[in-house]
C-alpha cells in the first residue's frame, strides 16, 4: 500500500444493527440495557445517539465496536457481522485514553504499527497528517500530561482516525470539557468529516450536540432501552451550535425526550 | 550546582561532627576510631584489593539474585493480578512470604545448599521475589481498563497488550516494587553475610563481621560507609532514571 493509498479517504462503511438485545444483571437487579434495537446508518452517515442516562446507547456504541457482545442480534458493518473489535471501526472515548508511557507521536504511532503493509516512515507521516489535522503538529513530542483537556480530545481524535476507520465511533467525548473547548471541537468534527468521509456514530445526552452534529439523531428511551424516535437534521454545514434554527430543532427533540421520562429520575448508567 | 553544593556540605559537616566528637575523648577510640583511621582502613583495603574481592562478591550475588526475582516476579505477579485462582493461592503466599524477613531463610537455605553461594541467591531471590510480584499485582489490578480497550479497537491482541499496554501502564507500582525488592534483598544478604561464613567467596558482610571479631571499629565503620555508598549508587544509578522517567511521562511531581 502507498503512502497516498493510505491518506486517501476511505470508502465510509454501512452500518446494519439487526435485532439487538443486551441484558446485565447486577446482582439481583437486571438491566435491560438494550431491547432488539433495529437501527441502519448509511455510508458517511452521521448518527447521533441520544437518551437519557442508562438507555444503553453507550452499550449499543460498544458493540458495534465489538468491545460487547450482544446477548442476541448482530451488527453488520459493509454486510460482514461484526464478531470482535476491527480496525475499520475506531473508537473514541468520553475519557481520552491517551497511553501516559508514550509521547504523543508515539500515541498515534501505537494503531499505525500494528497496521500492516506500510514502512514505519510512511507510518509517521501518516502520524504527521492527522497531527496536522487536528492542528497540534506542534505537540508531537509532548507528554499527555502536558495538553490541555481539548488538545487532549484532539489527539485522541487523531489516534482513532490515524489508521484509517471507515466508521468513526464516539462516546460522549466532549462531555468532560469546558463549553467553549467544546465548541470549538463542534467545528473540527464537521471539517473533519467532511475532510474524511467516515461513517460516524456519535453518543451524547446533550440534544444540542446532537442536533448540531448529527445528519440524524436517534433518540433512545431507557428501561429497556429502544429506539423512541428519529429526527432528521437537514441543515448546512458548518453548523453553530448558537443558531436559532437549530435550536428549534433541539427544543423539538428535546420535548420528545422530556415526554418519555420517568416520573422518578433514574439516574443508573 | 546548588542542590549538590548543599548536599556535600551537609555531608562535610557530619564527618567535622565525627572529628569532634572523637577529639572530645568521650568514648575509647576502640569504640569510636578518628575518621582518618577508618580512611586509613578502606584505602589499605582497596590497595591490597581485599575490599574491591569482597564488594564484587557480594555485588554479583546480589545483581544475580535480583535479577532473577524479577524476571520470575513480573509475570508471575502479571498472572496472579489476571487470574483469580492464582490470586487467592499464589497471591496470598507473596502477601505471607513478603511480610518474612528474608534473613529468616538463612537456616533452610545453609540446610539446602550448604554454605555456598547457592544459598545466599536463595536469600537474596526471597528477598526480591514478593514485593515484586505483589507490586506488579496491584500495578496491573490498577490499570485503567480503558487503555485495554483503546488498545483493543486499534488492533491489539493478547501478547502485545500484555506487553505494550499492561505492562507500561503498570510501570509506576512496578518500579516502586523493584525498589522495595532491592532494599529487602540488600538487607537479607548483609545479615546472611554477617552471620554465616560461605565458602565460596568473602563478601563485604564477612568483613564486617571480622572487623568486629578483631576489635577493629575501623574497619566496621569502614564498610558501613561502603554498604551505604553502595546503597546510594544503586539508588541513583539504577532507579533514578527509571523514576525520572516515570515522572516526566507521568507528569507526576519529581
Amino acid at each position: 500500500m502507498t503512502l497516498q493509498q493510505e491518506l486517501a479517504p476511505t470508502a465510509p462503511a454501512k452500518l446494519v444493527v439487526e435485532d439487538v438485545s443486551k441484558t446485565f444483571r447486577t446482582g439481583r437487579r437486571v438491566v435491560h440495557a438494550l431491547d432488539r434495537i433495529s437501527l441502519q446508518v448509511a455510508e458517511g452517515e452521521f448518527v447521533c445517539l441520544v437518551g437519557p442516562s442508562g438507555c444503553g446507547k453507550s452499550t449499543l456504541l460498544n458493540i458495534v465496536a465489538g468491545l460487547e457482545r450482544p446477548d442476541s442480534g448482530r451488527i453488520l458493518a459493509d454486510g460482514a457481522p461484526v464478531a470482535g473489535p476491527g480496525r475499520d471501526r475506531m473508537v473514541m472515548f468520553q475519557e481520552h485514553a491517551l497511553f501516559p508511557w508514550l509521547d504523543v507521536m508515539d500515541n498515534l504511532m501505537f494503531g499505525l504499527k500494528l497496521k500492516p503493509g506500510l514502512k514505519d516512515s510512511e507510518r509517521r507521516e501518516v502520524a504527521m497528517y492527522y497531527l496536522r489535522l487536528v492542528g497540534l503538529e506542534r505537540f508531537k513530542n509532548a507528554n499527555i500530561h502536558e495538553l490541555s483537556g481539548g488538545m487532549k480530545q484532539r489527539i485522541a481524535l487523531a489516534r482513532a482516525l490515524a489508521p484509517n476507520p471507515k466508521v468513526l465511533l464516539m462516546d460522549e467525548p466532549f462531555a468532560a470539557l469546558d463549553a467553549l473547548t467544546r465548541e470549538q471541537l463542534y467545528g473540527d468534527i464537521q471539517h473533519i468529516w467532511q475532510e474524511r468521509k467516515k461513517t460516524i456514530v456519535f453518543v451524547t445526552h446533550n440534544v444540542r450536540e446532537a442536533a448540531c452534529l448529527g445528519d440524524r439523531v436517534v433518540l433512545f428511551s431507557p428501561n429497556p432501552g429502544r429506539v423512541q424516535e428519529q429526527f432528521r437534521v437537514d441543515l448546512p454545514r458548518p453548523r453553530d451550535i448558537n443558531s436559532a434554527e437549530l435550536a428549534s430543532h433541539s427544543t423539538k427533540i428535546m420535548r420528545a425526550l422530556k415526554g418519555h421520562l420517568p416520573a422518578t429520575e433514574e439516574t443508573a448508567e | 550546582m546548588k542542590r549538590f553544593l548543599t548536599a556535600v556540605s551537609f555531608f562535610v559537616g557530619l564527618l567535622v561532627l565525627w572529628q569532634v566528637l572523637y577529639s572530645l575523648k568521650l568514648w575509647s577510640p576502640v569504640l569510636l576510631p578518628a575518621p582518618a583511621d577508618v580512611s586509613i582502613y578502606l584505602s589499605e583495603a582497596a590497595l591490597d584489593g581485599s575490599l574491591w574481592t569482597s564488594i564484587a562478591v557480594t555485588m554479583k550475588r546480589l545483581l544475580i539474585g535480583y535479577i532473577i526475582g524479577l524476571i520470575a516476579g513480573v509475570p508471575i505477579g502479571m498472572a496472579t493480578a489476571r487470574l483469580r485462582v492464582l490470586r487467592d493461592t499464589v497471591g496470598v503466599l507473596a502477601l505471607g512470604l513478603q511480610g518474612l524477613p528474608s534473613v529468616c531463610w538463612v537456616p533452610l537455605a545453609l540446610l539446602w545448599f550448604g554454605q555456598t553461594e547457592g544459598a545466599m541467591l536463595f536469600v537474596v531471590i526471597m528477598g526480591t521475589l514478593w514485593s515484586v510480584i505483589l507490586a506488579t499485582e496491584t500495578g496491573v489490578r490498577n490499570v485503567n481498563p480503558i487503555y485495554v480497550r483503546a488498545a483493543v479497537t486499534m488492533g491489539s491482541k493478547r501478547l502485545h497488550t500484555l506487553t505494550r499496554v499492561i505492562l507500561p501502564a503498570s510501570l509506576p507500582f512496578i518500579v516502586s516494587g523493584m525498589k522495595q525488592g532491592w532494599a529487602f534483598a540488600w538487607r537479607s544478604l548483609m545479615a546472611a553475610e554477617i552471620y554465616v561464613t560461605i565458602l565460596t567467596g568473602f563478601g563485604l558482610g564477612h568483613l564486617l563481621h571480622y572487623g568486629r571479631e578483631l576489635n577493629a571499629m575501623e574497619q566496621v565503620i569502614g564498610v558501613m560507609l561502603v554498604i551505604v555508598t553502595i546503597g546510594v549508587a544503586a539508588d541513583k544509578i539504577f532507579f533514578s532514571p527509571w523514576e525520572n522517567f516515570l515522572h516526566r511521562r507521568w507528569g507526576t511531581s519529581g
